[in-house]
């Protein structure tokens, strides 16, 4: 029994065996809670593999709303038994291990300190039902019903899910349920429910939607007004494709001709996913592409073109775990510098960070503005834990009155009166020249070309014609710094030590503070949500004696993009890192600040 | 790439099109390839192509990787807009710029180096969508920019300026397209305009992607003896399969119709291609015969020309995907916005 129970605060995690049919057993159990009105979060820790492999899904049910790793496991069903030493491992101290005592396991491994109780998962189910594929899948329904019992989540709640999940299919509802009935009733009957950890109904969800970032990523392209998507399947990012696709069936075909005003492109690898986006940018087209860190590297070569030649693109790049292949299916924020300064020569590239879903919505579809804006490529650098696993986040908004901002493109009606167009003048001193379209107006021609070119646009060695282009997009580059979206601040007065993070570090911080806050340790906060940084990130780094800088990679990339952008002493800013390739938490940040703090480096 | 722009002066009497355009409004810059590079003749023909077809110049896109062949978009068509990309990734870039407006004529400019080698992934891809362009292939068998390497489309035996034999055997563009799908196979040679000019117009006018292999030889590191791909080599070895005529749609054609061994293939914008049966036993429509014969005949040492196949009939990129038939790059924000209610009907999935 815990010492210290708790309502609305405890993780579950599931271990299961990859390819089982446990996903919809566990979106179940989380969206039980979630329409129970209790904030919770889910963690899907999944093998770069088909199936047969180990596979953990985790929890996470918060009264206070933290929805990061929290790091411990209260609750454990090890349905996978090569697994079973690790999941009995990973039990907290006072938490429950639910086994399928179908094979025994119970006299295997005891741990004094925790409850480990068994249930005949398989064999009630072999009993229920006659097919082989049904009896494996409903043990997944079965663990829910028992958990239903023991956490006591309301049972209409998920009969209500079951049905809204089943309409039309009354078998599998029918199934579905009686497994449930099955697992709840077992429980019921041989455990003393509830356990110490409880569900409690609450109203703190409504105005939310539990989404993964790609899919509103995917959402951010398609209310943007994209209209060329081109990509090469990667892991984690290929489902930004597969809900775009989905999307732009709905929504994008024309319901009279039935054809679609969206085109969409399985490029032959992420060389020619990028060649497409950026040909359909130069041709005036909303254009994107998700990828992954390896496709980041394929497409540099492409990303230097785009810089040089200034065209417009959107790339929606998931992070996993680098460096080469890495980790496919882990997290990580190790593409930063990557992107930051992709292709050879000096290039730099306009980054956007989401935090969250919520935010992966937004950004990206800020990006087609910012591309079209600043002509020039923009990477949303989200993650594998924002991309792919379900968050809660506010309800998704769009204003009606957007129009895309489509930048500097010189219509036919301005060309007619103009004597002479040429490509590359800043006329307007911004350092962002006008551009033209193809097939638009005979004078708006010009010559598209990687090698050096003058302001007129036309082919140049002279040293001095060369520098006053890469000089203009300098220009442009302190243009954007006033265009992309400012960091995200919370000062306390008189407070010396700063935090500053990115993306989805968001949540462990959040966290970390009000736990340092609580203990007495005072901090502001930082959160960037763009390359190039504003002027407020310069400010903070002077307002602080200390400035953490908490993400997530081995090298402290963001750190160093600090120190390289911004004037800064190395010694203020002190590197947080985690980078194992599960998501942060906020123990993982207390942790490193507490060594710091021990050494003297916080004020 | 160098770009120096032509005075722009013709004289009055110059013939027009039916834009009442001259050749002149046709051209681009000067070149500055080698003097007597085939390359140029490859420019003058799609300068004539073009102008005979009368497309308005603006209403093309020149696209090209790098080497010298994709130096040739500046040499033509000053009034249209030019894409010089990265080596062999231009067939991605017409790609793109395809789907975001299908209504301008593509013309991709490539080469052997940039085609076959480090492009032949996009090159093939670029055929298996059918992508509706036309494509050059401007071929030397050798690297020019670099000073003379062997390409991988030199022939097995073929000799470099400094005495080094190919070992390797090469790709051939017309029967690796052939192999693939491609809808419109031609090979010539760039010393040939008479033949060079009525293809290039056919692939302009030809529905998906059309891909003209041009022998143009490189009068620098490639036309000496023990060359495959010199102009003494190729006019000795020339072998034409078909003779084309392209008459475009308002032309009266009935005189045409006359000679005897004339097949007729009209063309989806209605105009028509007259192909002149010059080996016996040549059908431009069997893609599989059409390999064989050009597998047999390059064992025997021929160039063989013409145009090598043809399929009017398959859809290109546009037709497969239902794309809508107004440029995407244009589309009104209001066609293109699903709207609150629609993001709400999403996110009620996701409660």
């Amino acid at each position: 029994m815990s010492k210290n129970p708790s309502d609305n605060d405890f993780t579950v995690k599931v271990a299961n065996v990859n390819g089982t049919g446990s996903a919809s057993a566990n979106t179940l159990l989380m969206k039980a809670f979630f329409r129970m009105g209790i904030p919770v979060a889910g963690k899907n820790y999944f093998p770069s593999n088909i199936q047969g492999l180990p596979t953990w899904y985790e929890i996470r049910v918060s009264h206070d709303g933290y929805i990061c790793r929290s790091g411990r496991v209260d609750v454990l069903v090890a349905m996978n038994a090569e697994t079973y030493r690790k999941d009995l491992k990973d039990v907290a101290p006072g938490g429950y291990l639910i086994y399928d005592s179908t094979w025994p396991r119970s006299q295997q491994l005891h741990r004094e300190d925790i409850t480990v109780l068994g249930v005949p998962l398989a064999r009630m189910c072999n009993e229920r039902f006659t097919k082989t594929r049904e009896r494996v899948l409903m043990k997944n329904i079965a663990y829910v019903g028992v958990l239903a019992a023991l956490l006591e989540i309301d049972t209409g709640v998920v009969r209500q899910l079951l049905q809204d999940s089943f309409a039309g299919k009354p078998h599998l509802l029918d199934s579905n349920q009686a497994a449930f009935d099955l697992g709840f009733a077992c429980a019921k009957e041989h455990f003393s429910c509830p356990l110490p950890f409880r569900a409690r109904a609450l109203d703190r969800t409504a105005g939310h939607v539990m989404i993964d970032g790609n899919t509103t990523a995917a959402l951010g392209a398609l209310f943007a007004g994209a209209t060329v998507a081109a990509w090469y399947p990667i892991t984690p990012s290929t489902s930004v494709m597969d809900a775009f696709k989905r999307f732009a069936e709905r929504y994008r075909r024309d319901p009279e001709t039935g054809r679609l005003n969206v085109a969409i492109i399985q490029a032959e690898d992420e060389l020619a996913a990028i060649g497409m986006v950026l040909g359909a940018g130069w041709n005036g087209a909303r254009s994107f592409t998700p990828t992954s860190g390896p496709g980041i590297s394929l497409m540099n070569e492409f990303l230097g073109y785009g810089y040089f030649t200034e065209i417009p693109a959107v790339l929606i790049d998931v992070q996993r775990c680098g460096p080469s292949t890495g980790m496919p299916t882990r997290t990580q924020q190790a593409d930063i510098m990557a992107c930051a300064y992709a292709s050879h020569g000096d290039t730099r590239h306009v980054l956007l960070f989401p935090a969250n879903p919520e935010e992966a919505f937004y950004l990206s579809a800020a990006a087609f503005d910012l591309a079209e804006r600043l002509q020039t490529p923009v990477i949303v650098l989200t993650d594998l834990d924002i991309g792919m696993n379900d968050w809660m986040c506010r309800d998704l908004k769009w204003d009606p009155a957007y129009q895309p901002d489509r930048g500097k493109v010189m219509p036919a009606e301005q060309l007619e009166k103009i004597e002479k167009f040429h490509r590359y003048l800043d006329a307007d001193k911004d350092g962002i020249a006008w551009r033209t379209l193809p097939g638009v107006h005979p004078k708006g021609a010009y010559f598209t070309r990687g090698s050096g070119h003058n302001m007129y646009g036309a082919y140049t060695e002279d040293a001095k014609e060369y520098q006053a282009v890469v000089d203009r997009l300098r220009c442009k580059w302190d243009t954007a710094k006033e265009l992309v979206p400012a960091p995200e601040v919370d000062y306390t007065d008189g407070c010396r030590t700063g935090i500053i993070s990115v993306g989805s570090c968001d949540g462990a911080v959040r966290e970390a503070r009000d736990r340092l806050a609580g203990a007495g340790v005072r901090t502001n906060y930082l959160r960037v949500k763009a390359f190039p940084f504003g002027r407020q990130v310069q400010d903070f780094l002077d307002a602080h004696d200390r400035v953490y800088v908490v993400e997530q990679n081995r090298d402290a990339q963001l750190r160093g993009l600090l120190l390289l952008e911004l004037n800064a002493d190395p010694t203020k800013l002190i590197p947080v890192l985690h980078y194992d390739g599960l998501p942060i938490t906020a123990a993982d940040v207390i942790g490193k600040i507490d060594q710091g703090m021990a050494r003297g480096e916080a004020a | 790439m160098s770009f120096i722009a032509k005075p722009k002066v013709s004289h009055p009497g110059l013939p027009r099109n039916a834009l009442g355009l001259t050749l002149r409004d046709y051209e681009g810059g000067m070149s500055t390839l080698c003097a007597g590079c085939g390359h140029d003749s490859i420019t003058a023909a799609l300068v004539q192509a073009a102008f005979e077809l009368s497309i308005p110049p603006h209403r093309m896109a020149k696209l090209s990787g790098i080497g010298c062949s994709s130096k040739t978009p500046a040499y033509f068509a000053s009034a249209s807009h030019g894409f010089n990309s990265v080596h062999g990734r231009m067939a991605s870039v017409a790609t793109g710029a395809n789907a975001a407006n299908g209504q301008l004529h593509y013309i991709g400019v490539s080469g052997d180096g940039d085609t076959l080698s480090i492009g032949l992934g996009q090159f093939c891809h670029a055929v298996r969508r059918n992508l509706n362009m036309l494509y050059v292939l401007e071929n030397n068998g050798v690297y020019g920019l670099t000073k003379g390497q062997f390409s991988a489309s030199a022939d097995v035996g073929s000799k470099a300026k400094k005495g080094e034999v190919n070992q390797q055997p090469p790709i051939d563009p017309c029967q690796l397209a052939l192999s693939i799908g491609c809808t419109f196979v031609a090979r010539s040679f760039s010393g040939d305009k008479d033949q060079l000019v009525p293809l290039l117009k056919a692939g302009l006018s030809h529905r998906g992607f059309a891909m003209v292999d041009v022998i143009s030889p490189c009068v620098t590191f490639n036309d000496h003896e023990g060359s495959t791909k010199s102009y003494d080599f190729t006019r000795k070895h020339f072998h034409a399969a078909i003779y084309a005529d392209y008459v475009p749609p308002a032309t009266e054609i009935r005189s045409r119709q006359a000679a005897g061994s004339v097949r007729e293939v009209t063309m989806h914008d209605g105009s028509r291609l007259l192909l002149h049966k010059v080996g016996a036993d040549y059908d431009p429509s069997d893609r599989v015969a059409a390999f064989e014969y050009l597998s047999r005949r390059q064992s025997e040492g021929q160039v063989v020309t013409g145009l090598l196949f043809i399929d009017e009939g398959k859809p290109d990129m546009h037709e497969v995907q239902n794309l809508a038939t107004e440029p995407l790059n244009t589309m009104g924000y209001a066609n293109l916005n699903p709207g609150q209610k629609a993001l709400d009907a999403i996110q009620a999935r996701f409660r």
